[in-house]
């Protein structure tokens, strides 16, 4: 066996040891009341396999590193596997401390839906580009996720916290809200299922693409439903797409872009669709029995450590290593390129958090909004500002 | 000053909510915490007398107000948060892509955003950064954190330092964390500071009332951290002088010796080799990269040699330079000498260096030298003498030659990347010139009528190197403040500063009660360690979350 099938091998026996240890921990919120607090058999299990799928992920990363020969960061794949790896390590730091089986149930399956999305894009490695080439950028990455990861903490504490204490018997402006959060969880498994199922079929179709006065290709592995702009499709029974993407777009990847993002709403809605027939309730609704039994002011406490412990973490990773690494790589240590303009936005955000948090009043449900923008800032920063705002420009 | 002495006999400054030794709520004080309307005390600054919530008269009491409320701070960081968002809509301009049709900001957004793009431009958000607004707000925010500091920071360590393990009654019940027990001995008490003690706790005792305390210090990492990130501040107000901060940039061809700018001449580099290094193709591991990419680089390098002129001050003196520094220059390798450090930052691959031609007669098809010469191209001569007495005058010189929208030669930039000419061609003894154009590819009659032929031989090429010269001194500054903003969060994050009161009423009732700025599960953990074994009821948590 090659080392290449043993990396991911050891990736996949993760991602199921992670699912089979989330169903341990919704066993063990099924206590009773008086020892929902304190270690049962079902949560220790639940421990005990996530400890293992950890471990497991850790074969994957450094066979991957051996492979590879530098550490398997940086590309889009490797970066995000990293930051599923690294939330499902803070969630193994805050279990061992404060025994919370409960917060498995929803930190487990979004740290994989992490991973599934990560290897949604392609898994080949690529050699590293001179201005890569510094142990300070594998350090300032791996700082980042790690506190990202502990920052994901506080949104699951802090959405669990809105499912719980959010009145869901009739209809408000303040469920609609949560619902959409979920709509958005809901999205990224769209996005998932549809790319994994065309992938399985190995669908390919190929435009070619006006570009600057030159002719590209543009290969899309989703049926075609917008093309990209001045393009010609080039293969044979395919679907024909239904409209072309708007001229603003640029680049000859926006097309493709476009329609997966298209897809993934038209998937995600669907599945949550089927979701919200199934149960007959909103989702948050059907959820809310799940955490019923939880302390509110657990969760709070939870919620709002994480980002007092994440901040630190991602203040070192995110700002000051970073600009170490660009000092010695480009002689400029802060540029105002996006990607650090947002991981500054995310700097500043959270310190607003922390600053509410001193007054009176942000406690609770205010904290809980805040820890869910928070995280999907961090989101937006991995996702949007990787594949639309940084394209803009080219980084080495 | 109206001081307020409380029954506890302590003189408290005016504006103290609680009073700094035993605690007790000083009545016509609770508006401002707004322990007025609550069941527990608002406990962070320990109640103590802030100069923004006692003087609220003078504008420099409304000033200092103003800034001290950590309301007013957050609306400053939202602020600067929104700006920034605004700022990546579109690229900023100095990230205006190369192929883009015109790099002028004028014409650039509107081109490519359309009518949004001219809204961006003409709002200025195409220079957010630098613009005078978001750097007023960042020193707003610096303002901010600097009075809000002041404002807490005394009160906050004279509250602690004078704090009494007695505690007023109205004190401790009104704390999160409190108990009332009866009927528990001496030896109960004692059981429980041991085990505080074991958790690391520091006992103060005074008439037999007990305060365990542990980890104040943590108390100050916030203004550890605002201290850091005033030195990151001034360091970056320092940064735009050019005593602390200057930066240029400069082509240095292969062979060449050049000065080095913004050095005061004082130094020079000599470009020995540009390297430019690519992965290997074949290398299995990669080979899903290389589908998509033709080559991928894996070094770029400039091996240089740094000299130092001797005499750089006599003026017209040819100077004596004496090699400093030998360096391969790589990215996130530069080379430093004296306080310049010299980065790896473009490069342009063959450039011509010269190109060397011989004449012959037009209708001779076997070409027969006449005569050669050469041009270096990045000092080219405006006449050459050949030994067989032709003359070449070098009218017109086009180093990198485009033809204009309007048919006109001209040059794109002053780099030898297509260089085209026009030369007058005398032959020998003759006063009557012949006018060639001549470049890449290309060798055009003026008139038709020509006799002599200009035929390219030869061309040499070398590579141009790119280098950023910067010399920082503000990095120290910014490490510095770096490094203190990172204790200080640690500090503040990492440890919580602990108190547990324990007090003996005169009825024989022992009333415990607890605080802790963060991690309460924690404190509670301590205090159930703590009273085990014990008679003493454990604390119960009185928290009401607000909603
Ligand atoms: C982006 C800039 C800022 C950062 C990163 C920052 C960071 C911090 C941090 C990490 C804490 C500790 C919070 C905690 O313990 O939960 C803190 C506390 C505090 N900050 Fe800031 N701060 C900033 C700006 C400001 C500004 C502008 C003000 C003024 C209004 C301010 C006022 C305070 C106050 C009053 C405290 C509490 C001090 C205490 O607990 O004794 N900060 N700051």
């Amino acid at each position: 066996m090659d080392l290449y099938s043993v990396s991911s091998g050891a990736l996949l026996i993760a991602f199921i040891l992670y699912l089979v240890a989330t169903f341990f921990f919704g066993g063990a919120i099924r206590q009773n009341k008086s020892e929902r607090h304190q270690k049962t058999k079902a949560g220790t299990i639940g421990l005990v396999i996530t400890i293992i799928g950890f471990a497991s992920q850790l074969v994957y990363f450094i066979t991957r590193w051996m492979l590879t020969g530098h550490a398997p960061v940086s590309n889009l794949f490797e970066f995000t596997t990293f930051l599923g790896m690294s939330m499902i390590f803070a969630f193994i730091i805050i279990y061992i401390y404060y025994k919370t089986a409960f917060l498995g149930v929803f930190a487990l399956p979004l740290a994989t839906i992490i991973i599934a999305y990560a290897s949604m894009f392609s898994t080949g490695a690529a050699p590293l580009v001179p201005s890569l080439q510094s142990n300070w950028l594998h350090v300032h990455v791996t700082t980042v996720a790690l506190g990202q990861g502990i920052l994901f903490i506080s949104f699951v504490a802090g959405l669990m916290y809105l499912i719980r204490q959010i009145d869901q018997t009739k209809l408000t402006f303040r469920n609609a809200m949560l619902e959409v959060v979920i709509y958005c969880i809901f999205l990224f498994i769209g996005f998932i299922a549809i790319t994994s199922i065309f992938n399985a079929l190995s669908y390919q179709a190929t435009f070619e693409v006006e570009m600057d006065g030159q002719a590209v290709t543009a290969e899309y592995q989703l049926p075609p439903i917008a093309a990209p702009k001045d393009s010609t499709l080039l293969s044979e029974n395919v679907m024909n797409p239904w409209f072309e993407a708007p001229a603003w777009m640029q680049g000859d990847e926006a097309g493709r872009k476009l329609n997966t993002v298209i897809w993934s709403f038209f998937a995600g809605t669907i599945i949550y669709g089927i979701a919200f027939l199934i149960s007959r309730k909103r989702i948050g609704k059907r959820l809310h029995p799940l955490v019923k039994g939880v302390k509110p002011d657990m969760l709070d406490e939870i919620m709002y450590r994480s980002v007092a412990i994440g901040f630190p973490v991602f203040t070192l990773g995110g700002l000051i290593f970073a600009a170490i690494w660009a000092q010695l790589a480009w002689g400029r240590f802060w540029g105002w390129d996006p990607k650090e303009v947002w991981a500054l936005i995310t700097w500043f955000f959270y310190a607003a958090f922390l600053h509410l948090r001193l007054s009176r009043g942000w406690h609770g449900e205010k904290s809980g909004w805040l820890a869910v923008v928070g995280f999907a800032i961090i989101m937006f920063n991995l996702i949007v500002v990787n594949l639309i705002l940084a394209s803009l420009h080219s980084y080495a | 000053m109206n001081k307020i002495k409380c029954e506890c006999g302590h003189i408290n400054p005016e504006g103290t909510v609680l009073c700094e030794a035993c605690g007790k709520p000083i009545e016509e004080n609770q508006h401002i915490d707004g322990n007025d309307e609550k069941k527990l005390l608002n406990m962070r600054y320990d109640g103590s007398a802030r100069r923004s919530q006692t003087y609220r008269k003078s504008i420099i009491d409304k000033i200092w107000s103003f800034f001290s409320s950590v309301k007013v701070g957050v609306w400053l960081i939202i602020l600067a948060l929104i700006a920034s968002i605004f700022g990546t809509i579109f690229p900023q301009e100095q990230f205006i892509p190369q192929e883009a049709v015109s790099r002028d900001p004028a014409i650039f957004y509107e081109d490519r955003y359309g009518i949004w793009g001219l809204m961006y431009y003409q709002l200025g958000f195409h220079h957010m950064y630098s613009s005078y607004w978001f750097i007023t707000l960042i020193a707003l925010i610096g303002i901010s954190l600097v009075i809000c500091s002041l404002d807490r920071f005394v009160p906050l360590f004279r509250a602690l330092r004078n704090q009494k393990p007695k505690k007023h009654k109205k004190f401790l019940s009104r704390q999160r964390l409190y108990s009332e027990s009866i009927n528990v001995d001496d030896s109960d008490v004692d059981k429980l500071v041991q085990g505080l003690k074991n958790s690391r706790y520091k006992i103060t005792e005074e008439d037999g009332q007990i305060l365990a305390e542990k980890g104040r210090f943590s108390r100050w990492g916030p203004y550890v951290n605002h201290i850091g990130l005033i030195i990151i501040l001034i360091a970056a107000i320092l940064r735009t002088t050019p005593i602390m901060f200057t930066e240029e940039y400069m082509w240095v061809r292969e062979g060449e010796q050049r000065v080095i700018p913004g050095t005061n001449n004082q130094y020079y580099i000599e470009n020995k080799d540009f390297i430019l290094e690519t992965h290997d193709r074949n290398d299995e591991r990669f080979q899903e990269a290389f589908l998509k990419e033709e080559e991928i680089a894996s070094n770029f390098q400039t091996d240089v040699v740094v000299y130092e002129a001797k005499n750089a001050d006599v003026v017209g003196a040819e100077p004596e330079l004496e090699p400093i520094l030998e360096h391969s220059i790589q990215m996130n390798n530069p080379a430093k000498f004296d306080r310049y450090t010299l980065y790896q930052q473009g490069y342009q691959l063959n450039e011509f260096e010269n190109m060397s031609f011989h004449i012959h007669e037009a209708d001779d098809s076997e070409e027969k030298s006449l005569g050669d010469f050469t041009i270096d191209l990045s000092n080219p001569e405006s006449v050459y003498e050949l030994d067989s007495g032709f003359r070449v005058e070098l009218t017109n010189y086009y180093p990198d030659y485009i033809m204009t929208e309007n048919g006109n030669p001209a040059s794109e930039t002053d780099f030898p990347r297509n260089p085209a000419f026009v030369v007058t061609v005398y032959p020998p003894d003759s006063e009557e010139g012949e006018v060639s154009f001549l470049g890449v590819g290309r060798n055009i009659d003026a008139t038709g009528e020509n006799q002599y032929k200009v035929a390219i031989d030869n061309a040499e090429f070398r590579d141009v190197s790119g280098i950023a010269i910067s010399s920082d001194r503000t990095l120290p500054y910014f490490l510095i403040g770096a490094i203190i903003f990172m204790i200080g969060v640690s500090q503040g994050m990492y440890w919580q500063h602990r108190r547990v009161w324990i007090n003996k009423q005169n009825d024989n009732s022992l009333l415990v009660a607890a605080h802790t700025n963060k991690n309460w599960h924690g404190i509670k953990r301590d205090i159930e360690k703590a009273i085990e074994d014990t008679n003493v009821t454990m604390v119960k948590d009185q928290q009401e979350l607000d909603d």
